[in-house]
Formats: C-alpha cells, structure tokens, sequence
C-alpha cells in the first residue's frame, strides 16, 4: 500500500514537473533560438553553478544562489560586452568558467557531505521538491503573461533591435527583463535536467518545431507539445530503467527531433515524386 | 531644423545646418562618406540629440504618424521566424504602447501594403524565402505602414540589385504624391531622376531647390569629380555652393 501511494505522488510530481518544464523551456527556449542566444544561456547556466556552491556553503537554498547568479551572469555579459567593449562570446567563456570555479571552491569548502550535488550537475527528479515544483509552475505562469501581453513588443525589439530603437525608449528594459526572466527559467530547470545538460531542454524542442512551422508563435507551442512529450517520455524510461532521469530526457528528445527530421525529408521526397 | 551642430564626442560631424522640408518634397541627400547624411538622418529620426540648435516639426508631424524609416541595411535577422505581416506590422509600433497587440483593421491595412508593393502570396513567408528587391520591399512596408507624412531612405540603392531598382524608385515616386521623402545616397550616379531638389551634406549643408543644369556641387566631395557616360544618359549637374 505504501509504496502505490509513493509511486502515486512521484507520477504526479514527474507529471507536474514535465508540464511546467515544458512551459517554462519551450516559451524561453524559442527566444533563445531565434536570437541565437544559446551559447548565452550556456554561460548563464553554468555561471549559477557558482550560487549553488554558494548556497551550500552558507548552508541556504542552492537554487536561490544560482538564481542571483544566473542573472548576475546574464547581466554582467550585457554590462562587459556593451560597456567595456570586450567581445560577447568572449564575455560569456569568462563569466561561465568563471562561475564554475566559484562553485567547485565552495562546494569544497563545505565542511562534510555535499548531498545532491550529483543532482545539480545532472539532474534528477527524486531530489525534486515540492517547493521546486511550485517554483516552476509560478514561473511558468509569470512567463505565460509576460510573453502574452508583451508578444509583438518582445519579437519586434528581438528581430530588429536597431530598427525598434526608432520607435521606442523601452528597447533595453525588455531585453534585460527577458534576459533576466530566461535566467531564472534555466536555474529553476537546472533541477530536471541540471547544469550540464540544461541547455537542451530549453534547445532542443524549438528546434523540432521550426522543422515544421516558421512561424514564432507556432514555434512556441509546438515546442511546449514536443518538449512534454520528450520529457514525460523521458522520465518515465528513466523510472522503469532505472537510468538517471536528466540524461534519458535529453537523449529522448533529441531522438525525437531525428525522427521529426527524418520525416520532414521524407514529406519532401513523397511531394517531389508526386510532381513527377 | 535650425542652425544645428551634430558631434560624436569632440568630433563635430554637422555645423550650423539650416534645413527644411516641406509636404511633397523629395529631397535626395548625397555627400561624401562620413560627411554626416546618416547623423542628420539619426538626428530627424531622434536617435541623436543635437549639441546645438533646434529642430521642429509641424503638428501634423508630431501626432502620431510622423516619420517612415528605411534603414541602410536590414539590421534584423533574415532568419529570424516572424512572417512578412508581422515585420509590416510592426512599423506600425510607435503609435501603440508596450502592451498593445494589433487589431484587425491593423492587418487590413498591412495586407493592403502587402498588394501595393507586390508582395501577395507572401505575407506568411519569412524573409529567407525572398529575393533582395523583395526583402527591401518588406522593410519599405514596414515604413510606410504608418502612413508617415515624411520617409526617410537611408542608401536603397546599397541593398537592391538593379533588377528592381527601377521598380522602386517608380514605387517612390507614387509614395512621393502621399509624403514627403528625404533620401540618403552616396552615389549620386544612381540617384533617381525623379527627385526634385538635392541636400549636399558634408559637415554643412547646401540645399539645392531643383536639379538646375551648372558644373558643381561635387565640391562637397573635396576632390574633383568626372562625370563619364556613354550615349543618352539623363544627368544633373548642379549649381556651385554660394
């Protein structure tokens, strides 16, 4: 009897937690991938893990340390590449080992067992908590409404920034609050999917769905389906498996986006020999 | 606008320039590269604050409407997925706030730009799915959107191949009867014939009121300038700088 009702709750919360991290990436994730910032969010990634060496450190929540981090992170790369002339990418390789460093140091400065950290670095949904969850799913709801009321100011300073400065004084308040907003998206993934592997999930299913639609608002929410799909597919092998769940996400979805690849080529070979 | 200085730092680009523009102008405005036609184009468009000088527009100028732009170069991503409508919508931005999407009749308005400038069939495309005359044409929709009373046109020619060059300037030339045009071009050569006056910027500004046929103006270049053609060539020549 206890362990049905154990099994109960952890499908509600790998349940939940797909949904929400679905939201959450595939929302971010398309920004990202259109204004190909992906190699940003890398930085701002593994830059947090600096917070969470922090947090345990000084024996706080890990994740509110990554969270200060991760945006710090994104924007100090703003700061140093407009401000001090360095190069972006630049930026973003210093900062990223940069905050990594912080974390391994501190991680080794705390005195005992660091447990968890195994989770962090790749993610696994038992260590997931219900607060986490809950944080997510806030999350998802700020990022619902602040693409929703914000959609064409946000894509319109995104696809041309120069061109919206025309128009508009408010060109580097939405980039920093998107940026800002996209940082504390991947931190509050980081617990699915963690630091290192993170990155795909926000990547990887807006991909999948710019095979089919061109279209940014369609992008979303194809990339929303697809990333739940691969998510719950995912956690679900990694639970009969037994195989670490961040890892089984990752690699579902990009088998996912193969086959989705696979099948656009397919539609173009059928319609070509159909002309014939 | 009214004795204006312009500068980048120490550097003064623009001095004392007295300029005007009035309702179905169409001014072409040439000059030497870095002789400040873009920095007047920034300082209309309010993207530069002059250090000296005032500029004013008439009401009419001021509420709403206001000002099309064409930038020099596309500064947005050819790849980036938003459709033809949306980018032509999104000229229509400075009248909205932050908050505002866009209504119906905004999306008539873009598909009636759409047909004007021959783009139909096209609206769901993205621009890496169009040729270079076609993309120009999407970005001329975005500024005219609007309905702005003047245009500005910062060096068309650069990102057009001749093909559609034509087709262009006669689409301007329609424009012009709705809205004042100020267009940039370093290249006098390709300057169209349907513009009715000159601006020759460099650092000052001479106006030339009309394409009078006299030998000069090309001083503004600070070398000597050739004009060499073959055949029936319509071309302009114009007055010394008093």
């Amino acid at each position: 009897m206890e362990t049905s009702i154990f099994q109960y709750g952890f499908i509600i919360k790998g349940l939940l937690g797909a949904i929400f991290a679905s939201i959450t990436a595939g929302l971010a994730g398309t920004y990202v991938v259109s204004k190909r910032m992906v190699f940003l969010s890398g930085g701002i990634t593994h830059a947090s893990f600096g917070g969470i060496g922090i947090g345990y450190f000084l024996g706080i929540n890990p994740v509110a340390g990554a969270a200060v981090f991760g945006i710090m992170s994104a924007l100090g790369v703003e700061y140093l590449s407009v401000k001090q002339k360095i190069r972006e990418d630049s930026a973003i390789g210093i900062l990223w080992a940069f905050g990594m460093a912080i974390g391994i140091i501190f991680i080794y400065l705390t005195p005992g067992y660091t447990p968890n950290l195994m989770s962090y670095l790749f993610g696994s949904i038992l260590t997931v908590s219900k607060a986490d969850i809950m944080a997510l799913g806030i999350m998802s709801v700020i990022l619902i409404l602040y693409f929703g009321i914000f959609y064409r100011t946000i894509l319109y300073i995104s696809f041309d920034e120069a061109f919206a400065r025309t128009y508009s004084s408010y060109v580097d308040v939405f980039k920093y609050i998107t940026t800002s907003l996209i940082a504390l998206t991947i931190v509050l993934n980081i617990r699915m999917a963690g630091v290192v592997l993170v990155i795909s999930l926000l990547t990887i299913p807006p991909n999948i769905a710019m095979l089919f639609t061109r279209v940014y608002l369609k992008i979303v929410v194809w990339s929303i389906i697809a990333g739940f799909v691969g998510t719950a597919t995912g956690y679900a092998i990694s639970y009969y498996a037994g195989i670490p769940v961040g890892a089984t996400i990752i690699f579902t979805l990009v088998i996912i986006w193969v086959l989705a690849k696979m099948a656009t080529l397919l539609i173009i070979k059928i319609s070509k020999l159909n002309q014939l | 606008m009214h004795s204006l200085s312009a500068s980048y730092g120490t550097n003064i680009v623009l001095q004392d320039v007295n300029f005007r523009v009035n309702e179905s102008d169409f001014i072409g405005v040439i000059g030497p590269n870095g002789g400040g036609k873009t920095t007047l184009l920034k300082i209309i468009l309010g993207l530069l604050k002059p250090v000296k000088g005032t500029m004013v527009f008439n009401e009419e100028l001021i509420n709403g409407n206001s000002i099309g732009y064409l930038p020099q170069m596309s500064t947005g991503d050819i790849n980036y997925p938003v459709t033809v409508t949306d980018i032509i919508l999104s000229g229509l931005m400075i009248r909205k706030s932050v908050f505002s999407g866009m209504s119906s009749s905004d999306k008539i308005k873009a598909n009636t730009v759409i047909d004007e400038l021959g783009l139909s069939g096209m609206s769901k495309s993205t621009l890496n799915e169009l040729s270079g005359g076609q993309m120009q044409r999407v970005f001329l929709g975005r500024a005219i959107i609007g309905d702005p009373r003047l245009l500005l046109l910062d060096e068309p020619g650069n990102f057009v191949d001749t093909t559609f060059e034509n087709d262009f300037y006669e689409k301007l030339k329609d424009l012009n009867k709705r809205m004042a045009i100020l267009m940039v071009s370093h290249d006098v050569g390709t300057i169209s014939s349907h513009i009715k006056s000159f601006a020759c910027v460099n650092k000052s500004l001479h106006y030339h009121p009309s394409h009078e046929i006299t030998n000069e103006d090309l001083l503004a270049y600070g070398c000597p300038i050739q004009l060499v053609t073959h055949g029936d060539v319509p071309h302009t020549v114009l007055k010394y700088h008093k």
